[in-house]
């Protein structure tokens, strides 16, 4: 299972999901921002990070690189995508997944643990997880506030994947923090399971994540 | 102009001539305190700097020490209190920047960042101010290169209300083999400055960091901020490493302070050799700049990479992926000049040791009087005592400011903000332990005993992770040198560094001396910053929450009557007076070895908690044990080993050389047995409620209400 780990300038946590990826049992490669041609890749993750410092909005440059062309191409193919953070953004900025990840309700940068339901297992990265089941993972963002005008349609075709548990630490619409497009293969969740992908780091409960996009 | 009546003289007889105007002013920042180390020199070489561990001690960007069989740790730290005093936001954004270009500059990935602040208090719009912005500043630019801050220390005191400090400490891994130096030792190599261009900004950095801020300096020095570009940085962190990885360079350097004339001189300095350097060559920002401001500009995110001739295509060939301008601007010659040409014509013609090793001034030195004044308190109840401590701004939780720094990015933190240190993994067996602390009521009080303590409480926060310390870095933030009784603070707190860092085999591998820290007659406390790195072997790795009911509270250590100078004297009363705790260097040292033979020993996991005792005493500590698990505890103080403290004392007083353990209740008895130290079994943890000797007893949930939400209660 080759699974390309997508690299702008700025993006920082591609390291992160390349080592959660070995460690799921994947065979991780990185792929620059202008390669066009993604077709020798059987699924993509964007990491977070900064791409082009995220100084004109959240994503929005990345947005129109070569690589999302590439992007495309994979959909098109029915390959897995996978936008953690920054990539969540990127992937609503090109309109892959519906919805928007905006600033947050106290605006300010927020790290910390949440707890998490897995809303839906139909997308490869939930697939190993139950629904409903409850899971620990941090996020790291100041533009992650979930808005999305529809919210009954994504109820109605089964597009939410995670929503905070208790605590809604950016004031998400009904505490949504993670979405699918309508086939469940592209997916942009704002937590990072790379994060959580052994519990030397406080929980593991992440590594599924990327062992679903493996067995898929 | 800064430069001294004598140092000009000194310089015409060195030169045989008059320097012109391009050469003074080069000559001028390499002056500089900042930039030479002239009055602090013959003092800092009291530190030990040399050990079995110890790869490089001070004297490049950053120290290296060993920390497992393949990898060393390079570390180094950096203040930024002025032009954190006049542009909040940017001056700690490029204080994070320029630390992070040290250690770059070694061939390290860094891993993790710690900061240490100092502000006035926060009920003071001006304090909430400059505080809001050095976080934004931090979180901004940390965030985005995508390296963690994982650790540090706020303090709040009037002494810092106009010249905050910004102290901020990088550790980075690489491997031993790859490890690269600011030396340029080949004749024939060329400069190539690679990185952001060279702007106008900056300029005098290091002259007016050298001053006393006035306040016009607001308006009139803000030109000599820097300005941060976290984007730029992280493409030439990313540039430079991958420089490294594939071309065997002779050195690098980064540009910080005193800019390119600093950078170059030093490089050639090193090694014995000259350098000419090609004006046009240099990618400039704007148009119109000077000679002078180009070679005085301190404009950030540039590194220089000292290569052969052969290597130019590939490195530039690395820059253009990254789309980072890099040009090479000179070579490294056989004279021992530094010269600069404009067009092939010599404007600037200086010896190259002459700029990079300007002589030192040895300051008086005078212990000023002792305030005789002592005002007796009478204490209030012990309960509200603590939770008045608790809910100081000093004490309670920096959850505000950790939660706007990623603390996560790069897989490593295995111990998180808001405990003793932050620990982060680093192989499969071994992880750093790491902090920075600094007392400075007890430095203000006693310099000798204030600066020893910090790095003892520095080193007691290591061990509490169950780590070894390895060695220590410095930030020593202190008032205008040219004063004899600064000057005498700064000797004497040195000195109590260096014999406590003797002690402990810790070697003091890298630092940095921010004098001139007053504003119009306000000196602030006299701070050293102390960042202290351990290593622990992954199972060893303790925290400092209880873990279990019924598991055995021990004390190691000794409490002493000395209540002078702790937090409970500034929350409560408002009081800074008496003596300092004292330092007594053997029982530090024989506290320490007893947590670490436990720790180290300890395969089934017996010892479940650590905490070390500092600000607060055994009360404060006791409360966060509680405070961080959800867990209560039953103590009884007349168990605590003391000489002249009655309860009160016992639980308040700030003593050094102390830790409190939790341990499996079974094995309490025989693990007590095994320390060499004055120790105790004091109380067991219980319920959901702190009760202690009849003086405590409050529930759990209270001291959480006490600790957290504070500073929050003023930023909003």
């Amino acid at each position: 299972m080759k699974v390309g780990v997508i690299r702008f300038p700025g993006s920082n946590c591609d390291r992160d999901v390349y080592h959660a990826l070995e460690l799921a049992g994947g065979e991780p490669e990185y792929v620059w921002w202008n390669q066009k041609d993604l077709s020798n890749l059987d699924a993509a993750v964007i990491p977070g990070g900064f791409s082009y410092g995220d100084y004109l909005r959240a994503g929005a440059i990345a947005a129109i690189t070569p690589v999302i062309d590439g992007i495309k191409s994979l959909v098109a193919e029915e390959k897995p995508v996978l936008g953690i953070c920054n990539g969540a953004q990127i992937l609503a900025e090109v309109g892959l997944v519906p919805g928007v990840f905006t600033v947050n309700e106290n605006p300010k940068f927020n790290c910390q643990w949440t707890q998490l339901k897995v809303k839906t297992t139909r997308t490869p990265f939930t697939s190993l997880y139950h629904k409903d089941q409850i899971i620990k993972m941090p996020v790291a963002h100041a533009e992650g506030r979930y808005v999305n005008e529809d919210l009954e349609l994504l109820h109605d075709q089964d597009q939410i994947v995670l929503q905070f548990e208790g605590e809604n630490p950016n004031g998400s619409m009904e505490a949504i923090t993670g979405v699918c497009d309508e086939t469940g293969l592209i997916c942009a969740v704002m937590p990072h399971p790379e994060r959580a992908s052994d519990m030397i780091l406080g929980s593991d409960d992440g590594l599924n994540f990327f062992k679903g996009i493996i067995n898929f | 102009m800064a430069l001294t009546d004598s140092e000009k003289e000194y310089i015409n007889e060195k030169l045989g001539r008059e320097p012109n105007s391009l050469e003074l002013g080069m000559l001028d920042i390499m002056f500089s305190e900042h930039c030479s180390y002239k009055s602090s020199r013959p003092i800092l070489g009291l530190f030990p700097t040399e050990g079995e561990k110890i790869i490089l001690g001070p004297g490049d960007d950053a120290g290296l020490v060993d920390i497992t069989d393949e990898l060393a740790l390079a570390v180094g730290i950096e203040s930024h209190n002025h032009p954190s005093a006049i542009e909040p936001y940017g001056g700690a954004g490029t204080g994070i920047g320029g630390i992070l270009r040290d250690i770059i500059s070694m061939g390290a990935m860094p891993i993790a960042l710690l900061d240490s602040l100092r502000f006035g208090h926060l009920e003071d719009q001006k304090s909430c101010y400059l505080f809001e912005h050095v976080v934004k500043g931090i979180s901004d630019y940390g965030n985005r290169v995508g390296i963690p801050t994982v650790g540090g220390e706020v303090e709040f005191d009037d002494a810092f209300r106009t010249n905050p400090l910004v102290n901020v400490m990088c550790a980075g891994i690489v491997p031993k083999t790859d490890i690269v130096r600011g030396i340029a030792p080949n004749v024939g190599d060329v400069f190539l400055l690679m990185g952001g261009r060279t702007g106008r900004d900056g300029i005098h950095g290091v002259v007016f960091a050298s001053e006393e801020l006035t306040t016009a300096s607001e308006i009139e020095d803000r030109p000599a901020v820097q300005v941060g570009d976290p984007f730029t940085k992280k493409k030439v962190l990313e540039a430079s490493l991958e420089i490294m990885e594939k071309v065997d360079v002779s050195g690098v350097k980064d540009l910080g302070g005193g800019g390119l004339t600093c950078c170059i001189s030093e490089l050639a300095d090193k090694c014995g050799n000259g350098a000419l350097v090609e004006l046009t060559k240099i990618p400039l920002r704007e148009e119109g700049m000077t000679p002078y401001e180009i070679m005085l500009s301190e404009s950030q995110e540039r590194m220089v990479f000292v290569i052969n001739p052969s290597q130019v295509s590939e490195v530039m060939e690395i820059c253009e992926k990254y789309e980072i301008p890099a040009e090479v601007i000179g070579e490294v010659t056989d004279t021992d000049l530094m010269v600069v040409e404009e067009e092939g014509e010599v404007i600037a013609e200086l010896p190259t040791n002459l700029l990079a090793d300007p002589p030192v001034v040895h300051r008086e030195a005078r212990e000023p009087a002792r305030d005789e004044e002592y005002v007796e308190v009478e204490h209030p109840s012990p309960q509200d005592a603590l939770l008045k401590i608790l809910s100081s701004t000093n004490m309670a939780s920096k959850r505000w400011v950790y939660r706007q720094y990623d603390h996560e990015v790069q897989i490593r933190t295995m111990v998180k903000p808001g405990d003793d240190a932050a620990v982060l993994k680093v192989d499969d067996e071994k992880a750093v332990a790491l902090t920075v602390d600094c007392n400075s009521i007890h430095t203000k009080l006693d310099p000798y005993d204030g600066g020893a303590g910090s790095v003892a409480e520095a080193i007691r926060n290591v061990v509490s992770m169950g780590a070894q310390p390895l060695c220590v870095v410095d930030c020593l933030n202190f008032g205008n040198p040219e004063k004899p009784e600064v000057f005498w603070q700064f000797s004497e707190c040195v000195k109590g560094m260096a014999r406590l860092a003797e002690k402990f085999n810790t070697p003091v591998i890298s630092g940095n001396v921010s004098f001139y820290n007053e504003t119009e007659g306000v000196t602030v406390n006299p701070s050293p910053v102390v960042g202290v790195i351990g290593v622990a072997n992954l199972e060893d790795v303790r925290t400092m929450d209880f873990k279990e009911e019924g598991d055995k509270i021990i004390v190691i250590g000794r409490t002493y009557n000395e209540l002078d100078g702790s937090e409970y004297q500034r929350a409560v009363h408002g009081l800074v007076q008496g003596s300092a705790p004292k330092i007594r260097m053997d029982e530090e040292l024989a506290s320490a070895h007893a947590v670490q033979k436990l720790v180290t020993s300890d395969k089934e996991r017996n010892i479940t908690a650590i905490h070390d005792c500092s600000a607060g005493g055994i009360g404060i500590a006791l409360a966060e044990m509680a405070i961080k698990s959800g867990l209560g505890a039953e103590v009884d103080l007349s168990k605590v080993p003391r000489e002249d403290a009655d309860d009160f004392a016992t639980l308040l007083s700030e003593s050094h050389a102390r830790y409190i353990l939790t341990v499996k209740s079974s094995k309490a008895d025989d693990l007590l047995a095994e320390i060499d130290a004055p120790s105790a079994i004091i109380g067991e943890v219980k319920g959901d409620a702190l009760i202690i000797s009849g003086m405590v007893d409050i529930t759990v949930e209270e001291l959480q209400d006490a600790y957290n939400g504070v500073i929050e209660k003023f930023m909003a």
